[in-house]
């Protein structure tokens, strides 16, 4: 997570910095930044690869697959039936000895290893071991691809909706700080302790199985309407549960913690010289409240945007829906090792761009933060 | 002391604290009931008996409480077992043969039918088999023939898997057939309530050869949190829920925050290559994918609960929060008190543990706290995904195996309901405690 050099370390170092040029400055500091921000892939990318492959342990099933599948075809190969059977093993073992090769798997698990992080690095994804696409595809990138719209499409809209909805919410809450209805925010906001999937269980016992009204779950009908509207309105429909499991995990704790953090800078002097300046409770909120907030609102929006990626496994679980969480963990349950790898890669890559870039927003919307100065080592 | 009766007084200004006290307060004393009462051992192995321990109980039937709501009462499960005096047994031997007559009278009050019958023989014999003819006599004066059959030293009789029975009650279920009100209207089958009457009529080939039988009614509800699909009492798995999701919402609590916490102040303290290292590590441990990591152990190593557990306070030590702690120490080291510490040359060890770690107890607790609920939780999301401990009743299983087995589509709501809710109180209690502390600890937030 990106620290930043807020107001109060500043002054110290003020006057070498100024000596410095900001160009010199701010240069020194990206390239800090991104090469611990490589290193950081790197390594975590270097760790998946060995928990993925159970630190070579899944090369070891995968020879002894082969040997079996190879045994059992010469086995049963009706034309090498008539030798014997030391010229058998040898048949085998050369098969063996070729499908190793072809595999890459007669090269040290270290080597090989080393290779997997290239490839990771490089976005060559490759093939998934078990899992395949709708379309037969084999490639981890038409898997991921596949997958992704339809968590974008709950995840992305509902999580965004649920941002915006909630952010405003807790602003004009704050302004009407111990109203009936923020008491019941603050009452409901320990609703966020149970997870999403477990308020999708009760959504759908009563409006999915008691008062039958809307489906169980899936993305679209069965069989998908052929007509254009009729399959976004069928979508649309196995949308509500969903969105509404997650609104109910969500809504009253996030008003409840930006309320209190909206609250906090509310009761700034310059609020108050705002309201005596008779200035419309509109803009108070926009100019006085929410931008000096901004950096905040901002990281956790970005954060957002990443949860989103990689949906939430048990959730899509829960309602049957198509996404890439559910793909993750039945990958996981397979040991589908290069799809495990393409998604934490992706996830990874995401994470660090968003953290390096998160740093220079900062700076664009809060003139106080100033990129490189002393503290924000991190 | 007066401090904790300064404290019980101000947590006492918060309702939902104090509603979420006596909620854990319940809780705890639940646990304790059924560590007491239900024995880990004896649990273990209820829970993971078969058809032998739960021979009585009918399948997935709802809790008996469920007929407050309904207007006509379902069935409820009763046994009579002849072997324990439960109905009237009569012997009579003459000739080298002995005749034994049991009756058990019984009152059925319900207009539903039971789920199931059974009759389970046991006799005692030492060549001839004994035989028995089974009669049952109903309220509105019918006497219906079930059977005879030769029993053998146990032998089940299972009405509804009778094809002949079948046959002679004109092809519908014996369940139905046998408790039917004929004067009703055929389309809506109901049950005569009233006495009935199941006659066992046994000759038995030698002087000490016996015969007991047990009949057992299957209801369509049964104990006050109803049955699974493998006939299981349900209310086992919610009473050892209960410990075991305390314990490990408590002692994940306790090992990710206790220890993050103390690293942090390490790293803050020393700072330099040890505090970036930390920060590394922390780093790295968001991009590592989680549930892989939990499968990967799930499978290779042990699915039990308690490895699970290491492996979640493991994988969370370095968890976000690190971040938080760091920024409150940072502002702890350079207290005045701190310098003075360090001025009369107290050991780095010691300006931790006794300087910087202290400070930070109020803002820990109620964090700790409210990391509990999500932790219950956590167990029933792992088993959910499958990495569930595969001998210990819990919670989560009750959700996993009713969603799993479509008791949600098949209307058997309880069985989800049931552990649903109760995790939910769990939840819900924790976290409100958790909140009311933080405010009560944080002034900041105080009234807010």
């Amino acid at each position: 997570m990106a620290e930043t050099a807020l107001d109060s370390q500043a002054p110290l170092s003020l006057k070498r910095k100024f000596s410095e040029s900001a160009f010199a400055r701010v240069g020194k500091y990206m390239a800090v930044r991104l090469v611990t921000m490589a290193f950081t892939v790197l390594v975590g990318l270097y760790l998946t690869i060995l928990i993925a492959n159970m630190g070579g342990y899944v090369d070891e099933i995968r020879r002894g697959d082969i040997r079996e599948q190879v045994t059992t075809q010469v086995r049963n190969d009706a034309t090498l039936k008539f030798l014997s059977g030391d010229q058998r093993a040898k048949i085998i073992e050369s098969r063996v000895q070729n499908e190793e090769k072809r595999l890459g798997l007669n090269r040290p698990f270290a080597v090989r290893s080393l290779a997997f992080l290239r490839d990771a690095v490089t976005l060559n994804l490759g093939f998934a071991e078990f899992l395949n696409a709708d379309n037969g595809s084999r490639s981890v990138k038409v898997i991921v691809l596949e997958r992704l719209p339809s968590t974008l499409l709950l995840f992305g809209t509902t999580d965004i909706i649920l941002f915006f909805a909630t952010l405003f919410a807790a602003l004009s809450l704050s302004r009407h700080y111990g109203s009936w209805i923020d008491k019941v925010i603050v009452a409901l906001s320990p609703m966020s302790a149970a997870p999403s999937w477990f308020y999708g269980i009760f959504v759908i016992v009563i409006f999915a199985a008691y008062l039958q009204v809307l489906p169980f779950g899936g993305m679209v009908d069965v069989p998908p309407p052929d007509n254009k509207v009729e399959y976004a309105l069928s979508m649309l429909k196995h949308m509500i549960l969903p969105s509404l499991a997650l609104a109910l995990n969500q809504v009253a704790f996030s008003i409840y913690g930006s309320r209190t953090f909206f609250l906090i800078y509310s009761s700034e002097d310059y609020v108050e010289m705002a309201k005596a300046k008779g200035l419309t409770s509109r803009d108070i909120e926009r100019k006085y409240i929410l931008r000096p907030t901004l950096p905040t609102n901002i990281t956790s929006f970005a954060f957002l945007l990443i949860g989103v990626w990689g949906g939430a496994p048990i959730f899509e679980g829960v309602f049957n829906w198509p996404g890439l969480g559910r793909t993750t963990l039945i990958a996981a349950g397979l040991f589908d090792t290069p799809v495990i790898i393409g998604t934490t890669v992706i996830f990874a890559y995401l994470l660090a761009i968003t953290v390096f870039l998160l740093d220079f927003v900062y700076a664009l919307v809060d003139p106080r933060v100033k990129i490189g100065s002393e503290s924000s080592n991190s | 002391m007066k401090s904790m009766k300064r404290f019980f007084a101000e947590i006492a200004q918060y309702p939902s604290a104090v509603f979420g006290m006596v909620l854990i307060f319940a809780l705890f004393a639940f646990s304790l009931y059924t560590v007491i009462a239900l024995p880990y051992n004896e649990a273990i192995s209820l829970w993971r008996g078969d058809e032998n321990v739960w021979y009585r109980t009918p399948k997935v039937a709802q809790p008996r409480w469920i007929n407050w709501f309904l207007k006509e009462d379902l069935p409820e499960t009763f046994w009579f077992n002849s072997a324990n005096g439960e109905g009237t047994k009569t012997e009579e031997f003459s000739n080298g043969t002995n005749k034994i007559f049991i009756s058990m009278p019984f009152d059925y009050n319900s207009k539903d039918f039971p789920q199931e019958l059974s009759i389970y023989f046991t006799s005692t014999f030492e060549q001839k088999q004994p035989f028995v003819s089974v009669k049952m006599l109903t309220p509105d004066g019918r006497e219906i023939n079930i059977g005879s059959f030769a029993v053998g030293k146990t032998f089940t009789y299972r009405f509804s898997q009778d094809p002949k029975l079948q046959r002679r009650l004109k092809n519908i279920s014996p369940e139905q057939s046998l408790f039917m009100d004929l004067t009703a209207d055929p389309l809506v089958p109901q049950a005569v309530p009233g006495r009935y009457e199941l006659q066992i009529e046994g000759v038995a080939f030698e002087e000490n050869s016996t015969v007991d039988a047990e009949f057992i009614v299957y209801g369509k509800v049964y104990g006050w949190a109803g049955t699974d699909h493998r006939r299981r009492d349900i209310s086992i798995a919610l009473m050892w829920g209960a410990p075991i999701a305390l314990a490990f919402g408590f002692l994940t609590a306790i090992g990710t925050s206790i220890t993050t916490m103390i690293i942090a102040a390490f790293g803050t303290w020393y700072g330099g290559w040890i505090d970036e290292v930390i920060q590394r590590i922390t780093e790295i441990n968001l991009i590592l994918p989680f549930l892989s990591i939990l499968i990967m152990i799930g499978t290779f190593y042990s699915r039990s609960l308690w490895t699970m557990l290491v492996a979640v306070i493991a994988l969370s030590i370095f968890g976000g929060s690190i971040k938080g702690f760091r920024a409150i120490f940072l502002q702890i080291k350079e207290a005045p008190y701190v310098e003075a510490a360090r001025a009369y040359g107290a050991s780095n060890m010691r300006i931790i543990m006794q300087y910087l770690v202290p400070r930070i107890i109020p803002l820990l607790i109620p964090q700790l706290v409210i990391l509990i609920p999500s932790n219950v939780f956590l167990e029933s999301s792992l088993t959910l995904i499958g990495l569930g401990d595969p001998i210990l009743p819990t919670w989560g299983k009750l959700i996993q195996e009713g969603v799993r087995n479509g008791a949600l589509v098949q209307g058997q709501y309880y069985w989800v309901l049931e552990p649903s809710l109760i995790l939910l109180a769990t939840g819900l209690s924790f976290a409100l405690v958790g909140f009311s502390l933080d405010r009560i600890f944080n002034p900041r937030l105080r009234g807010m």
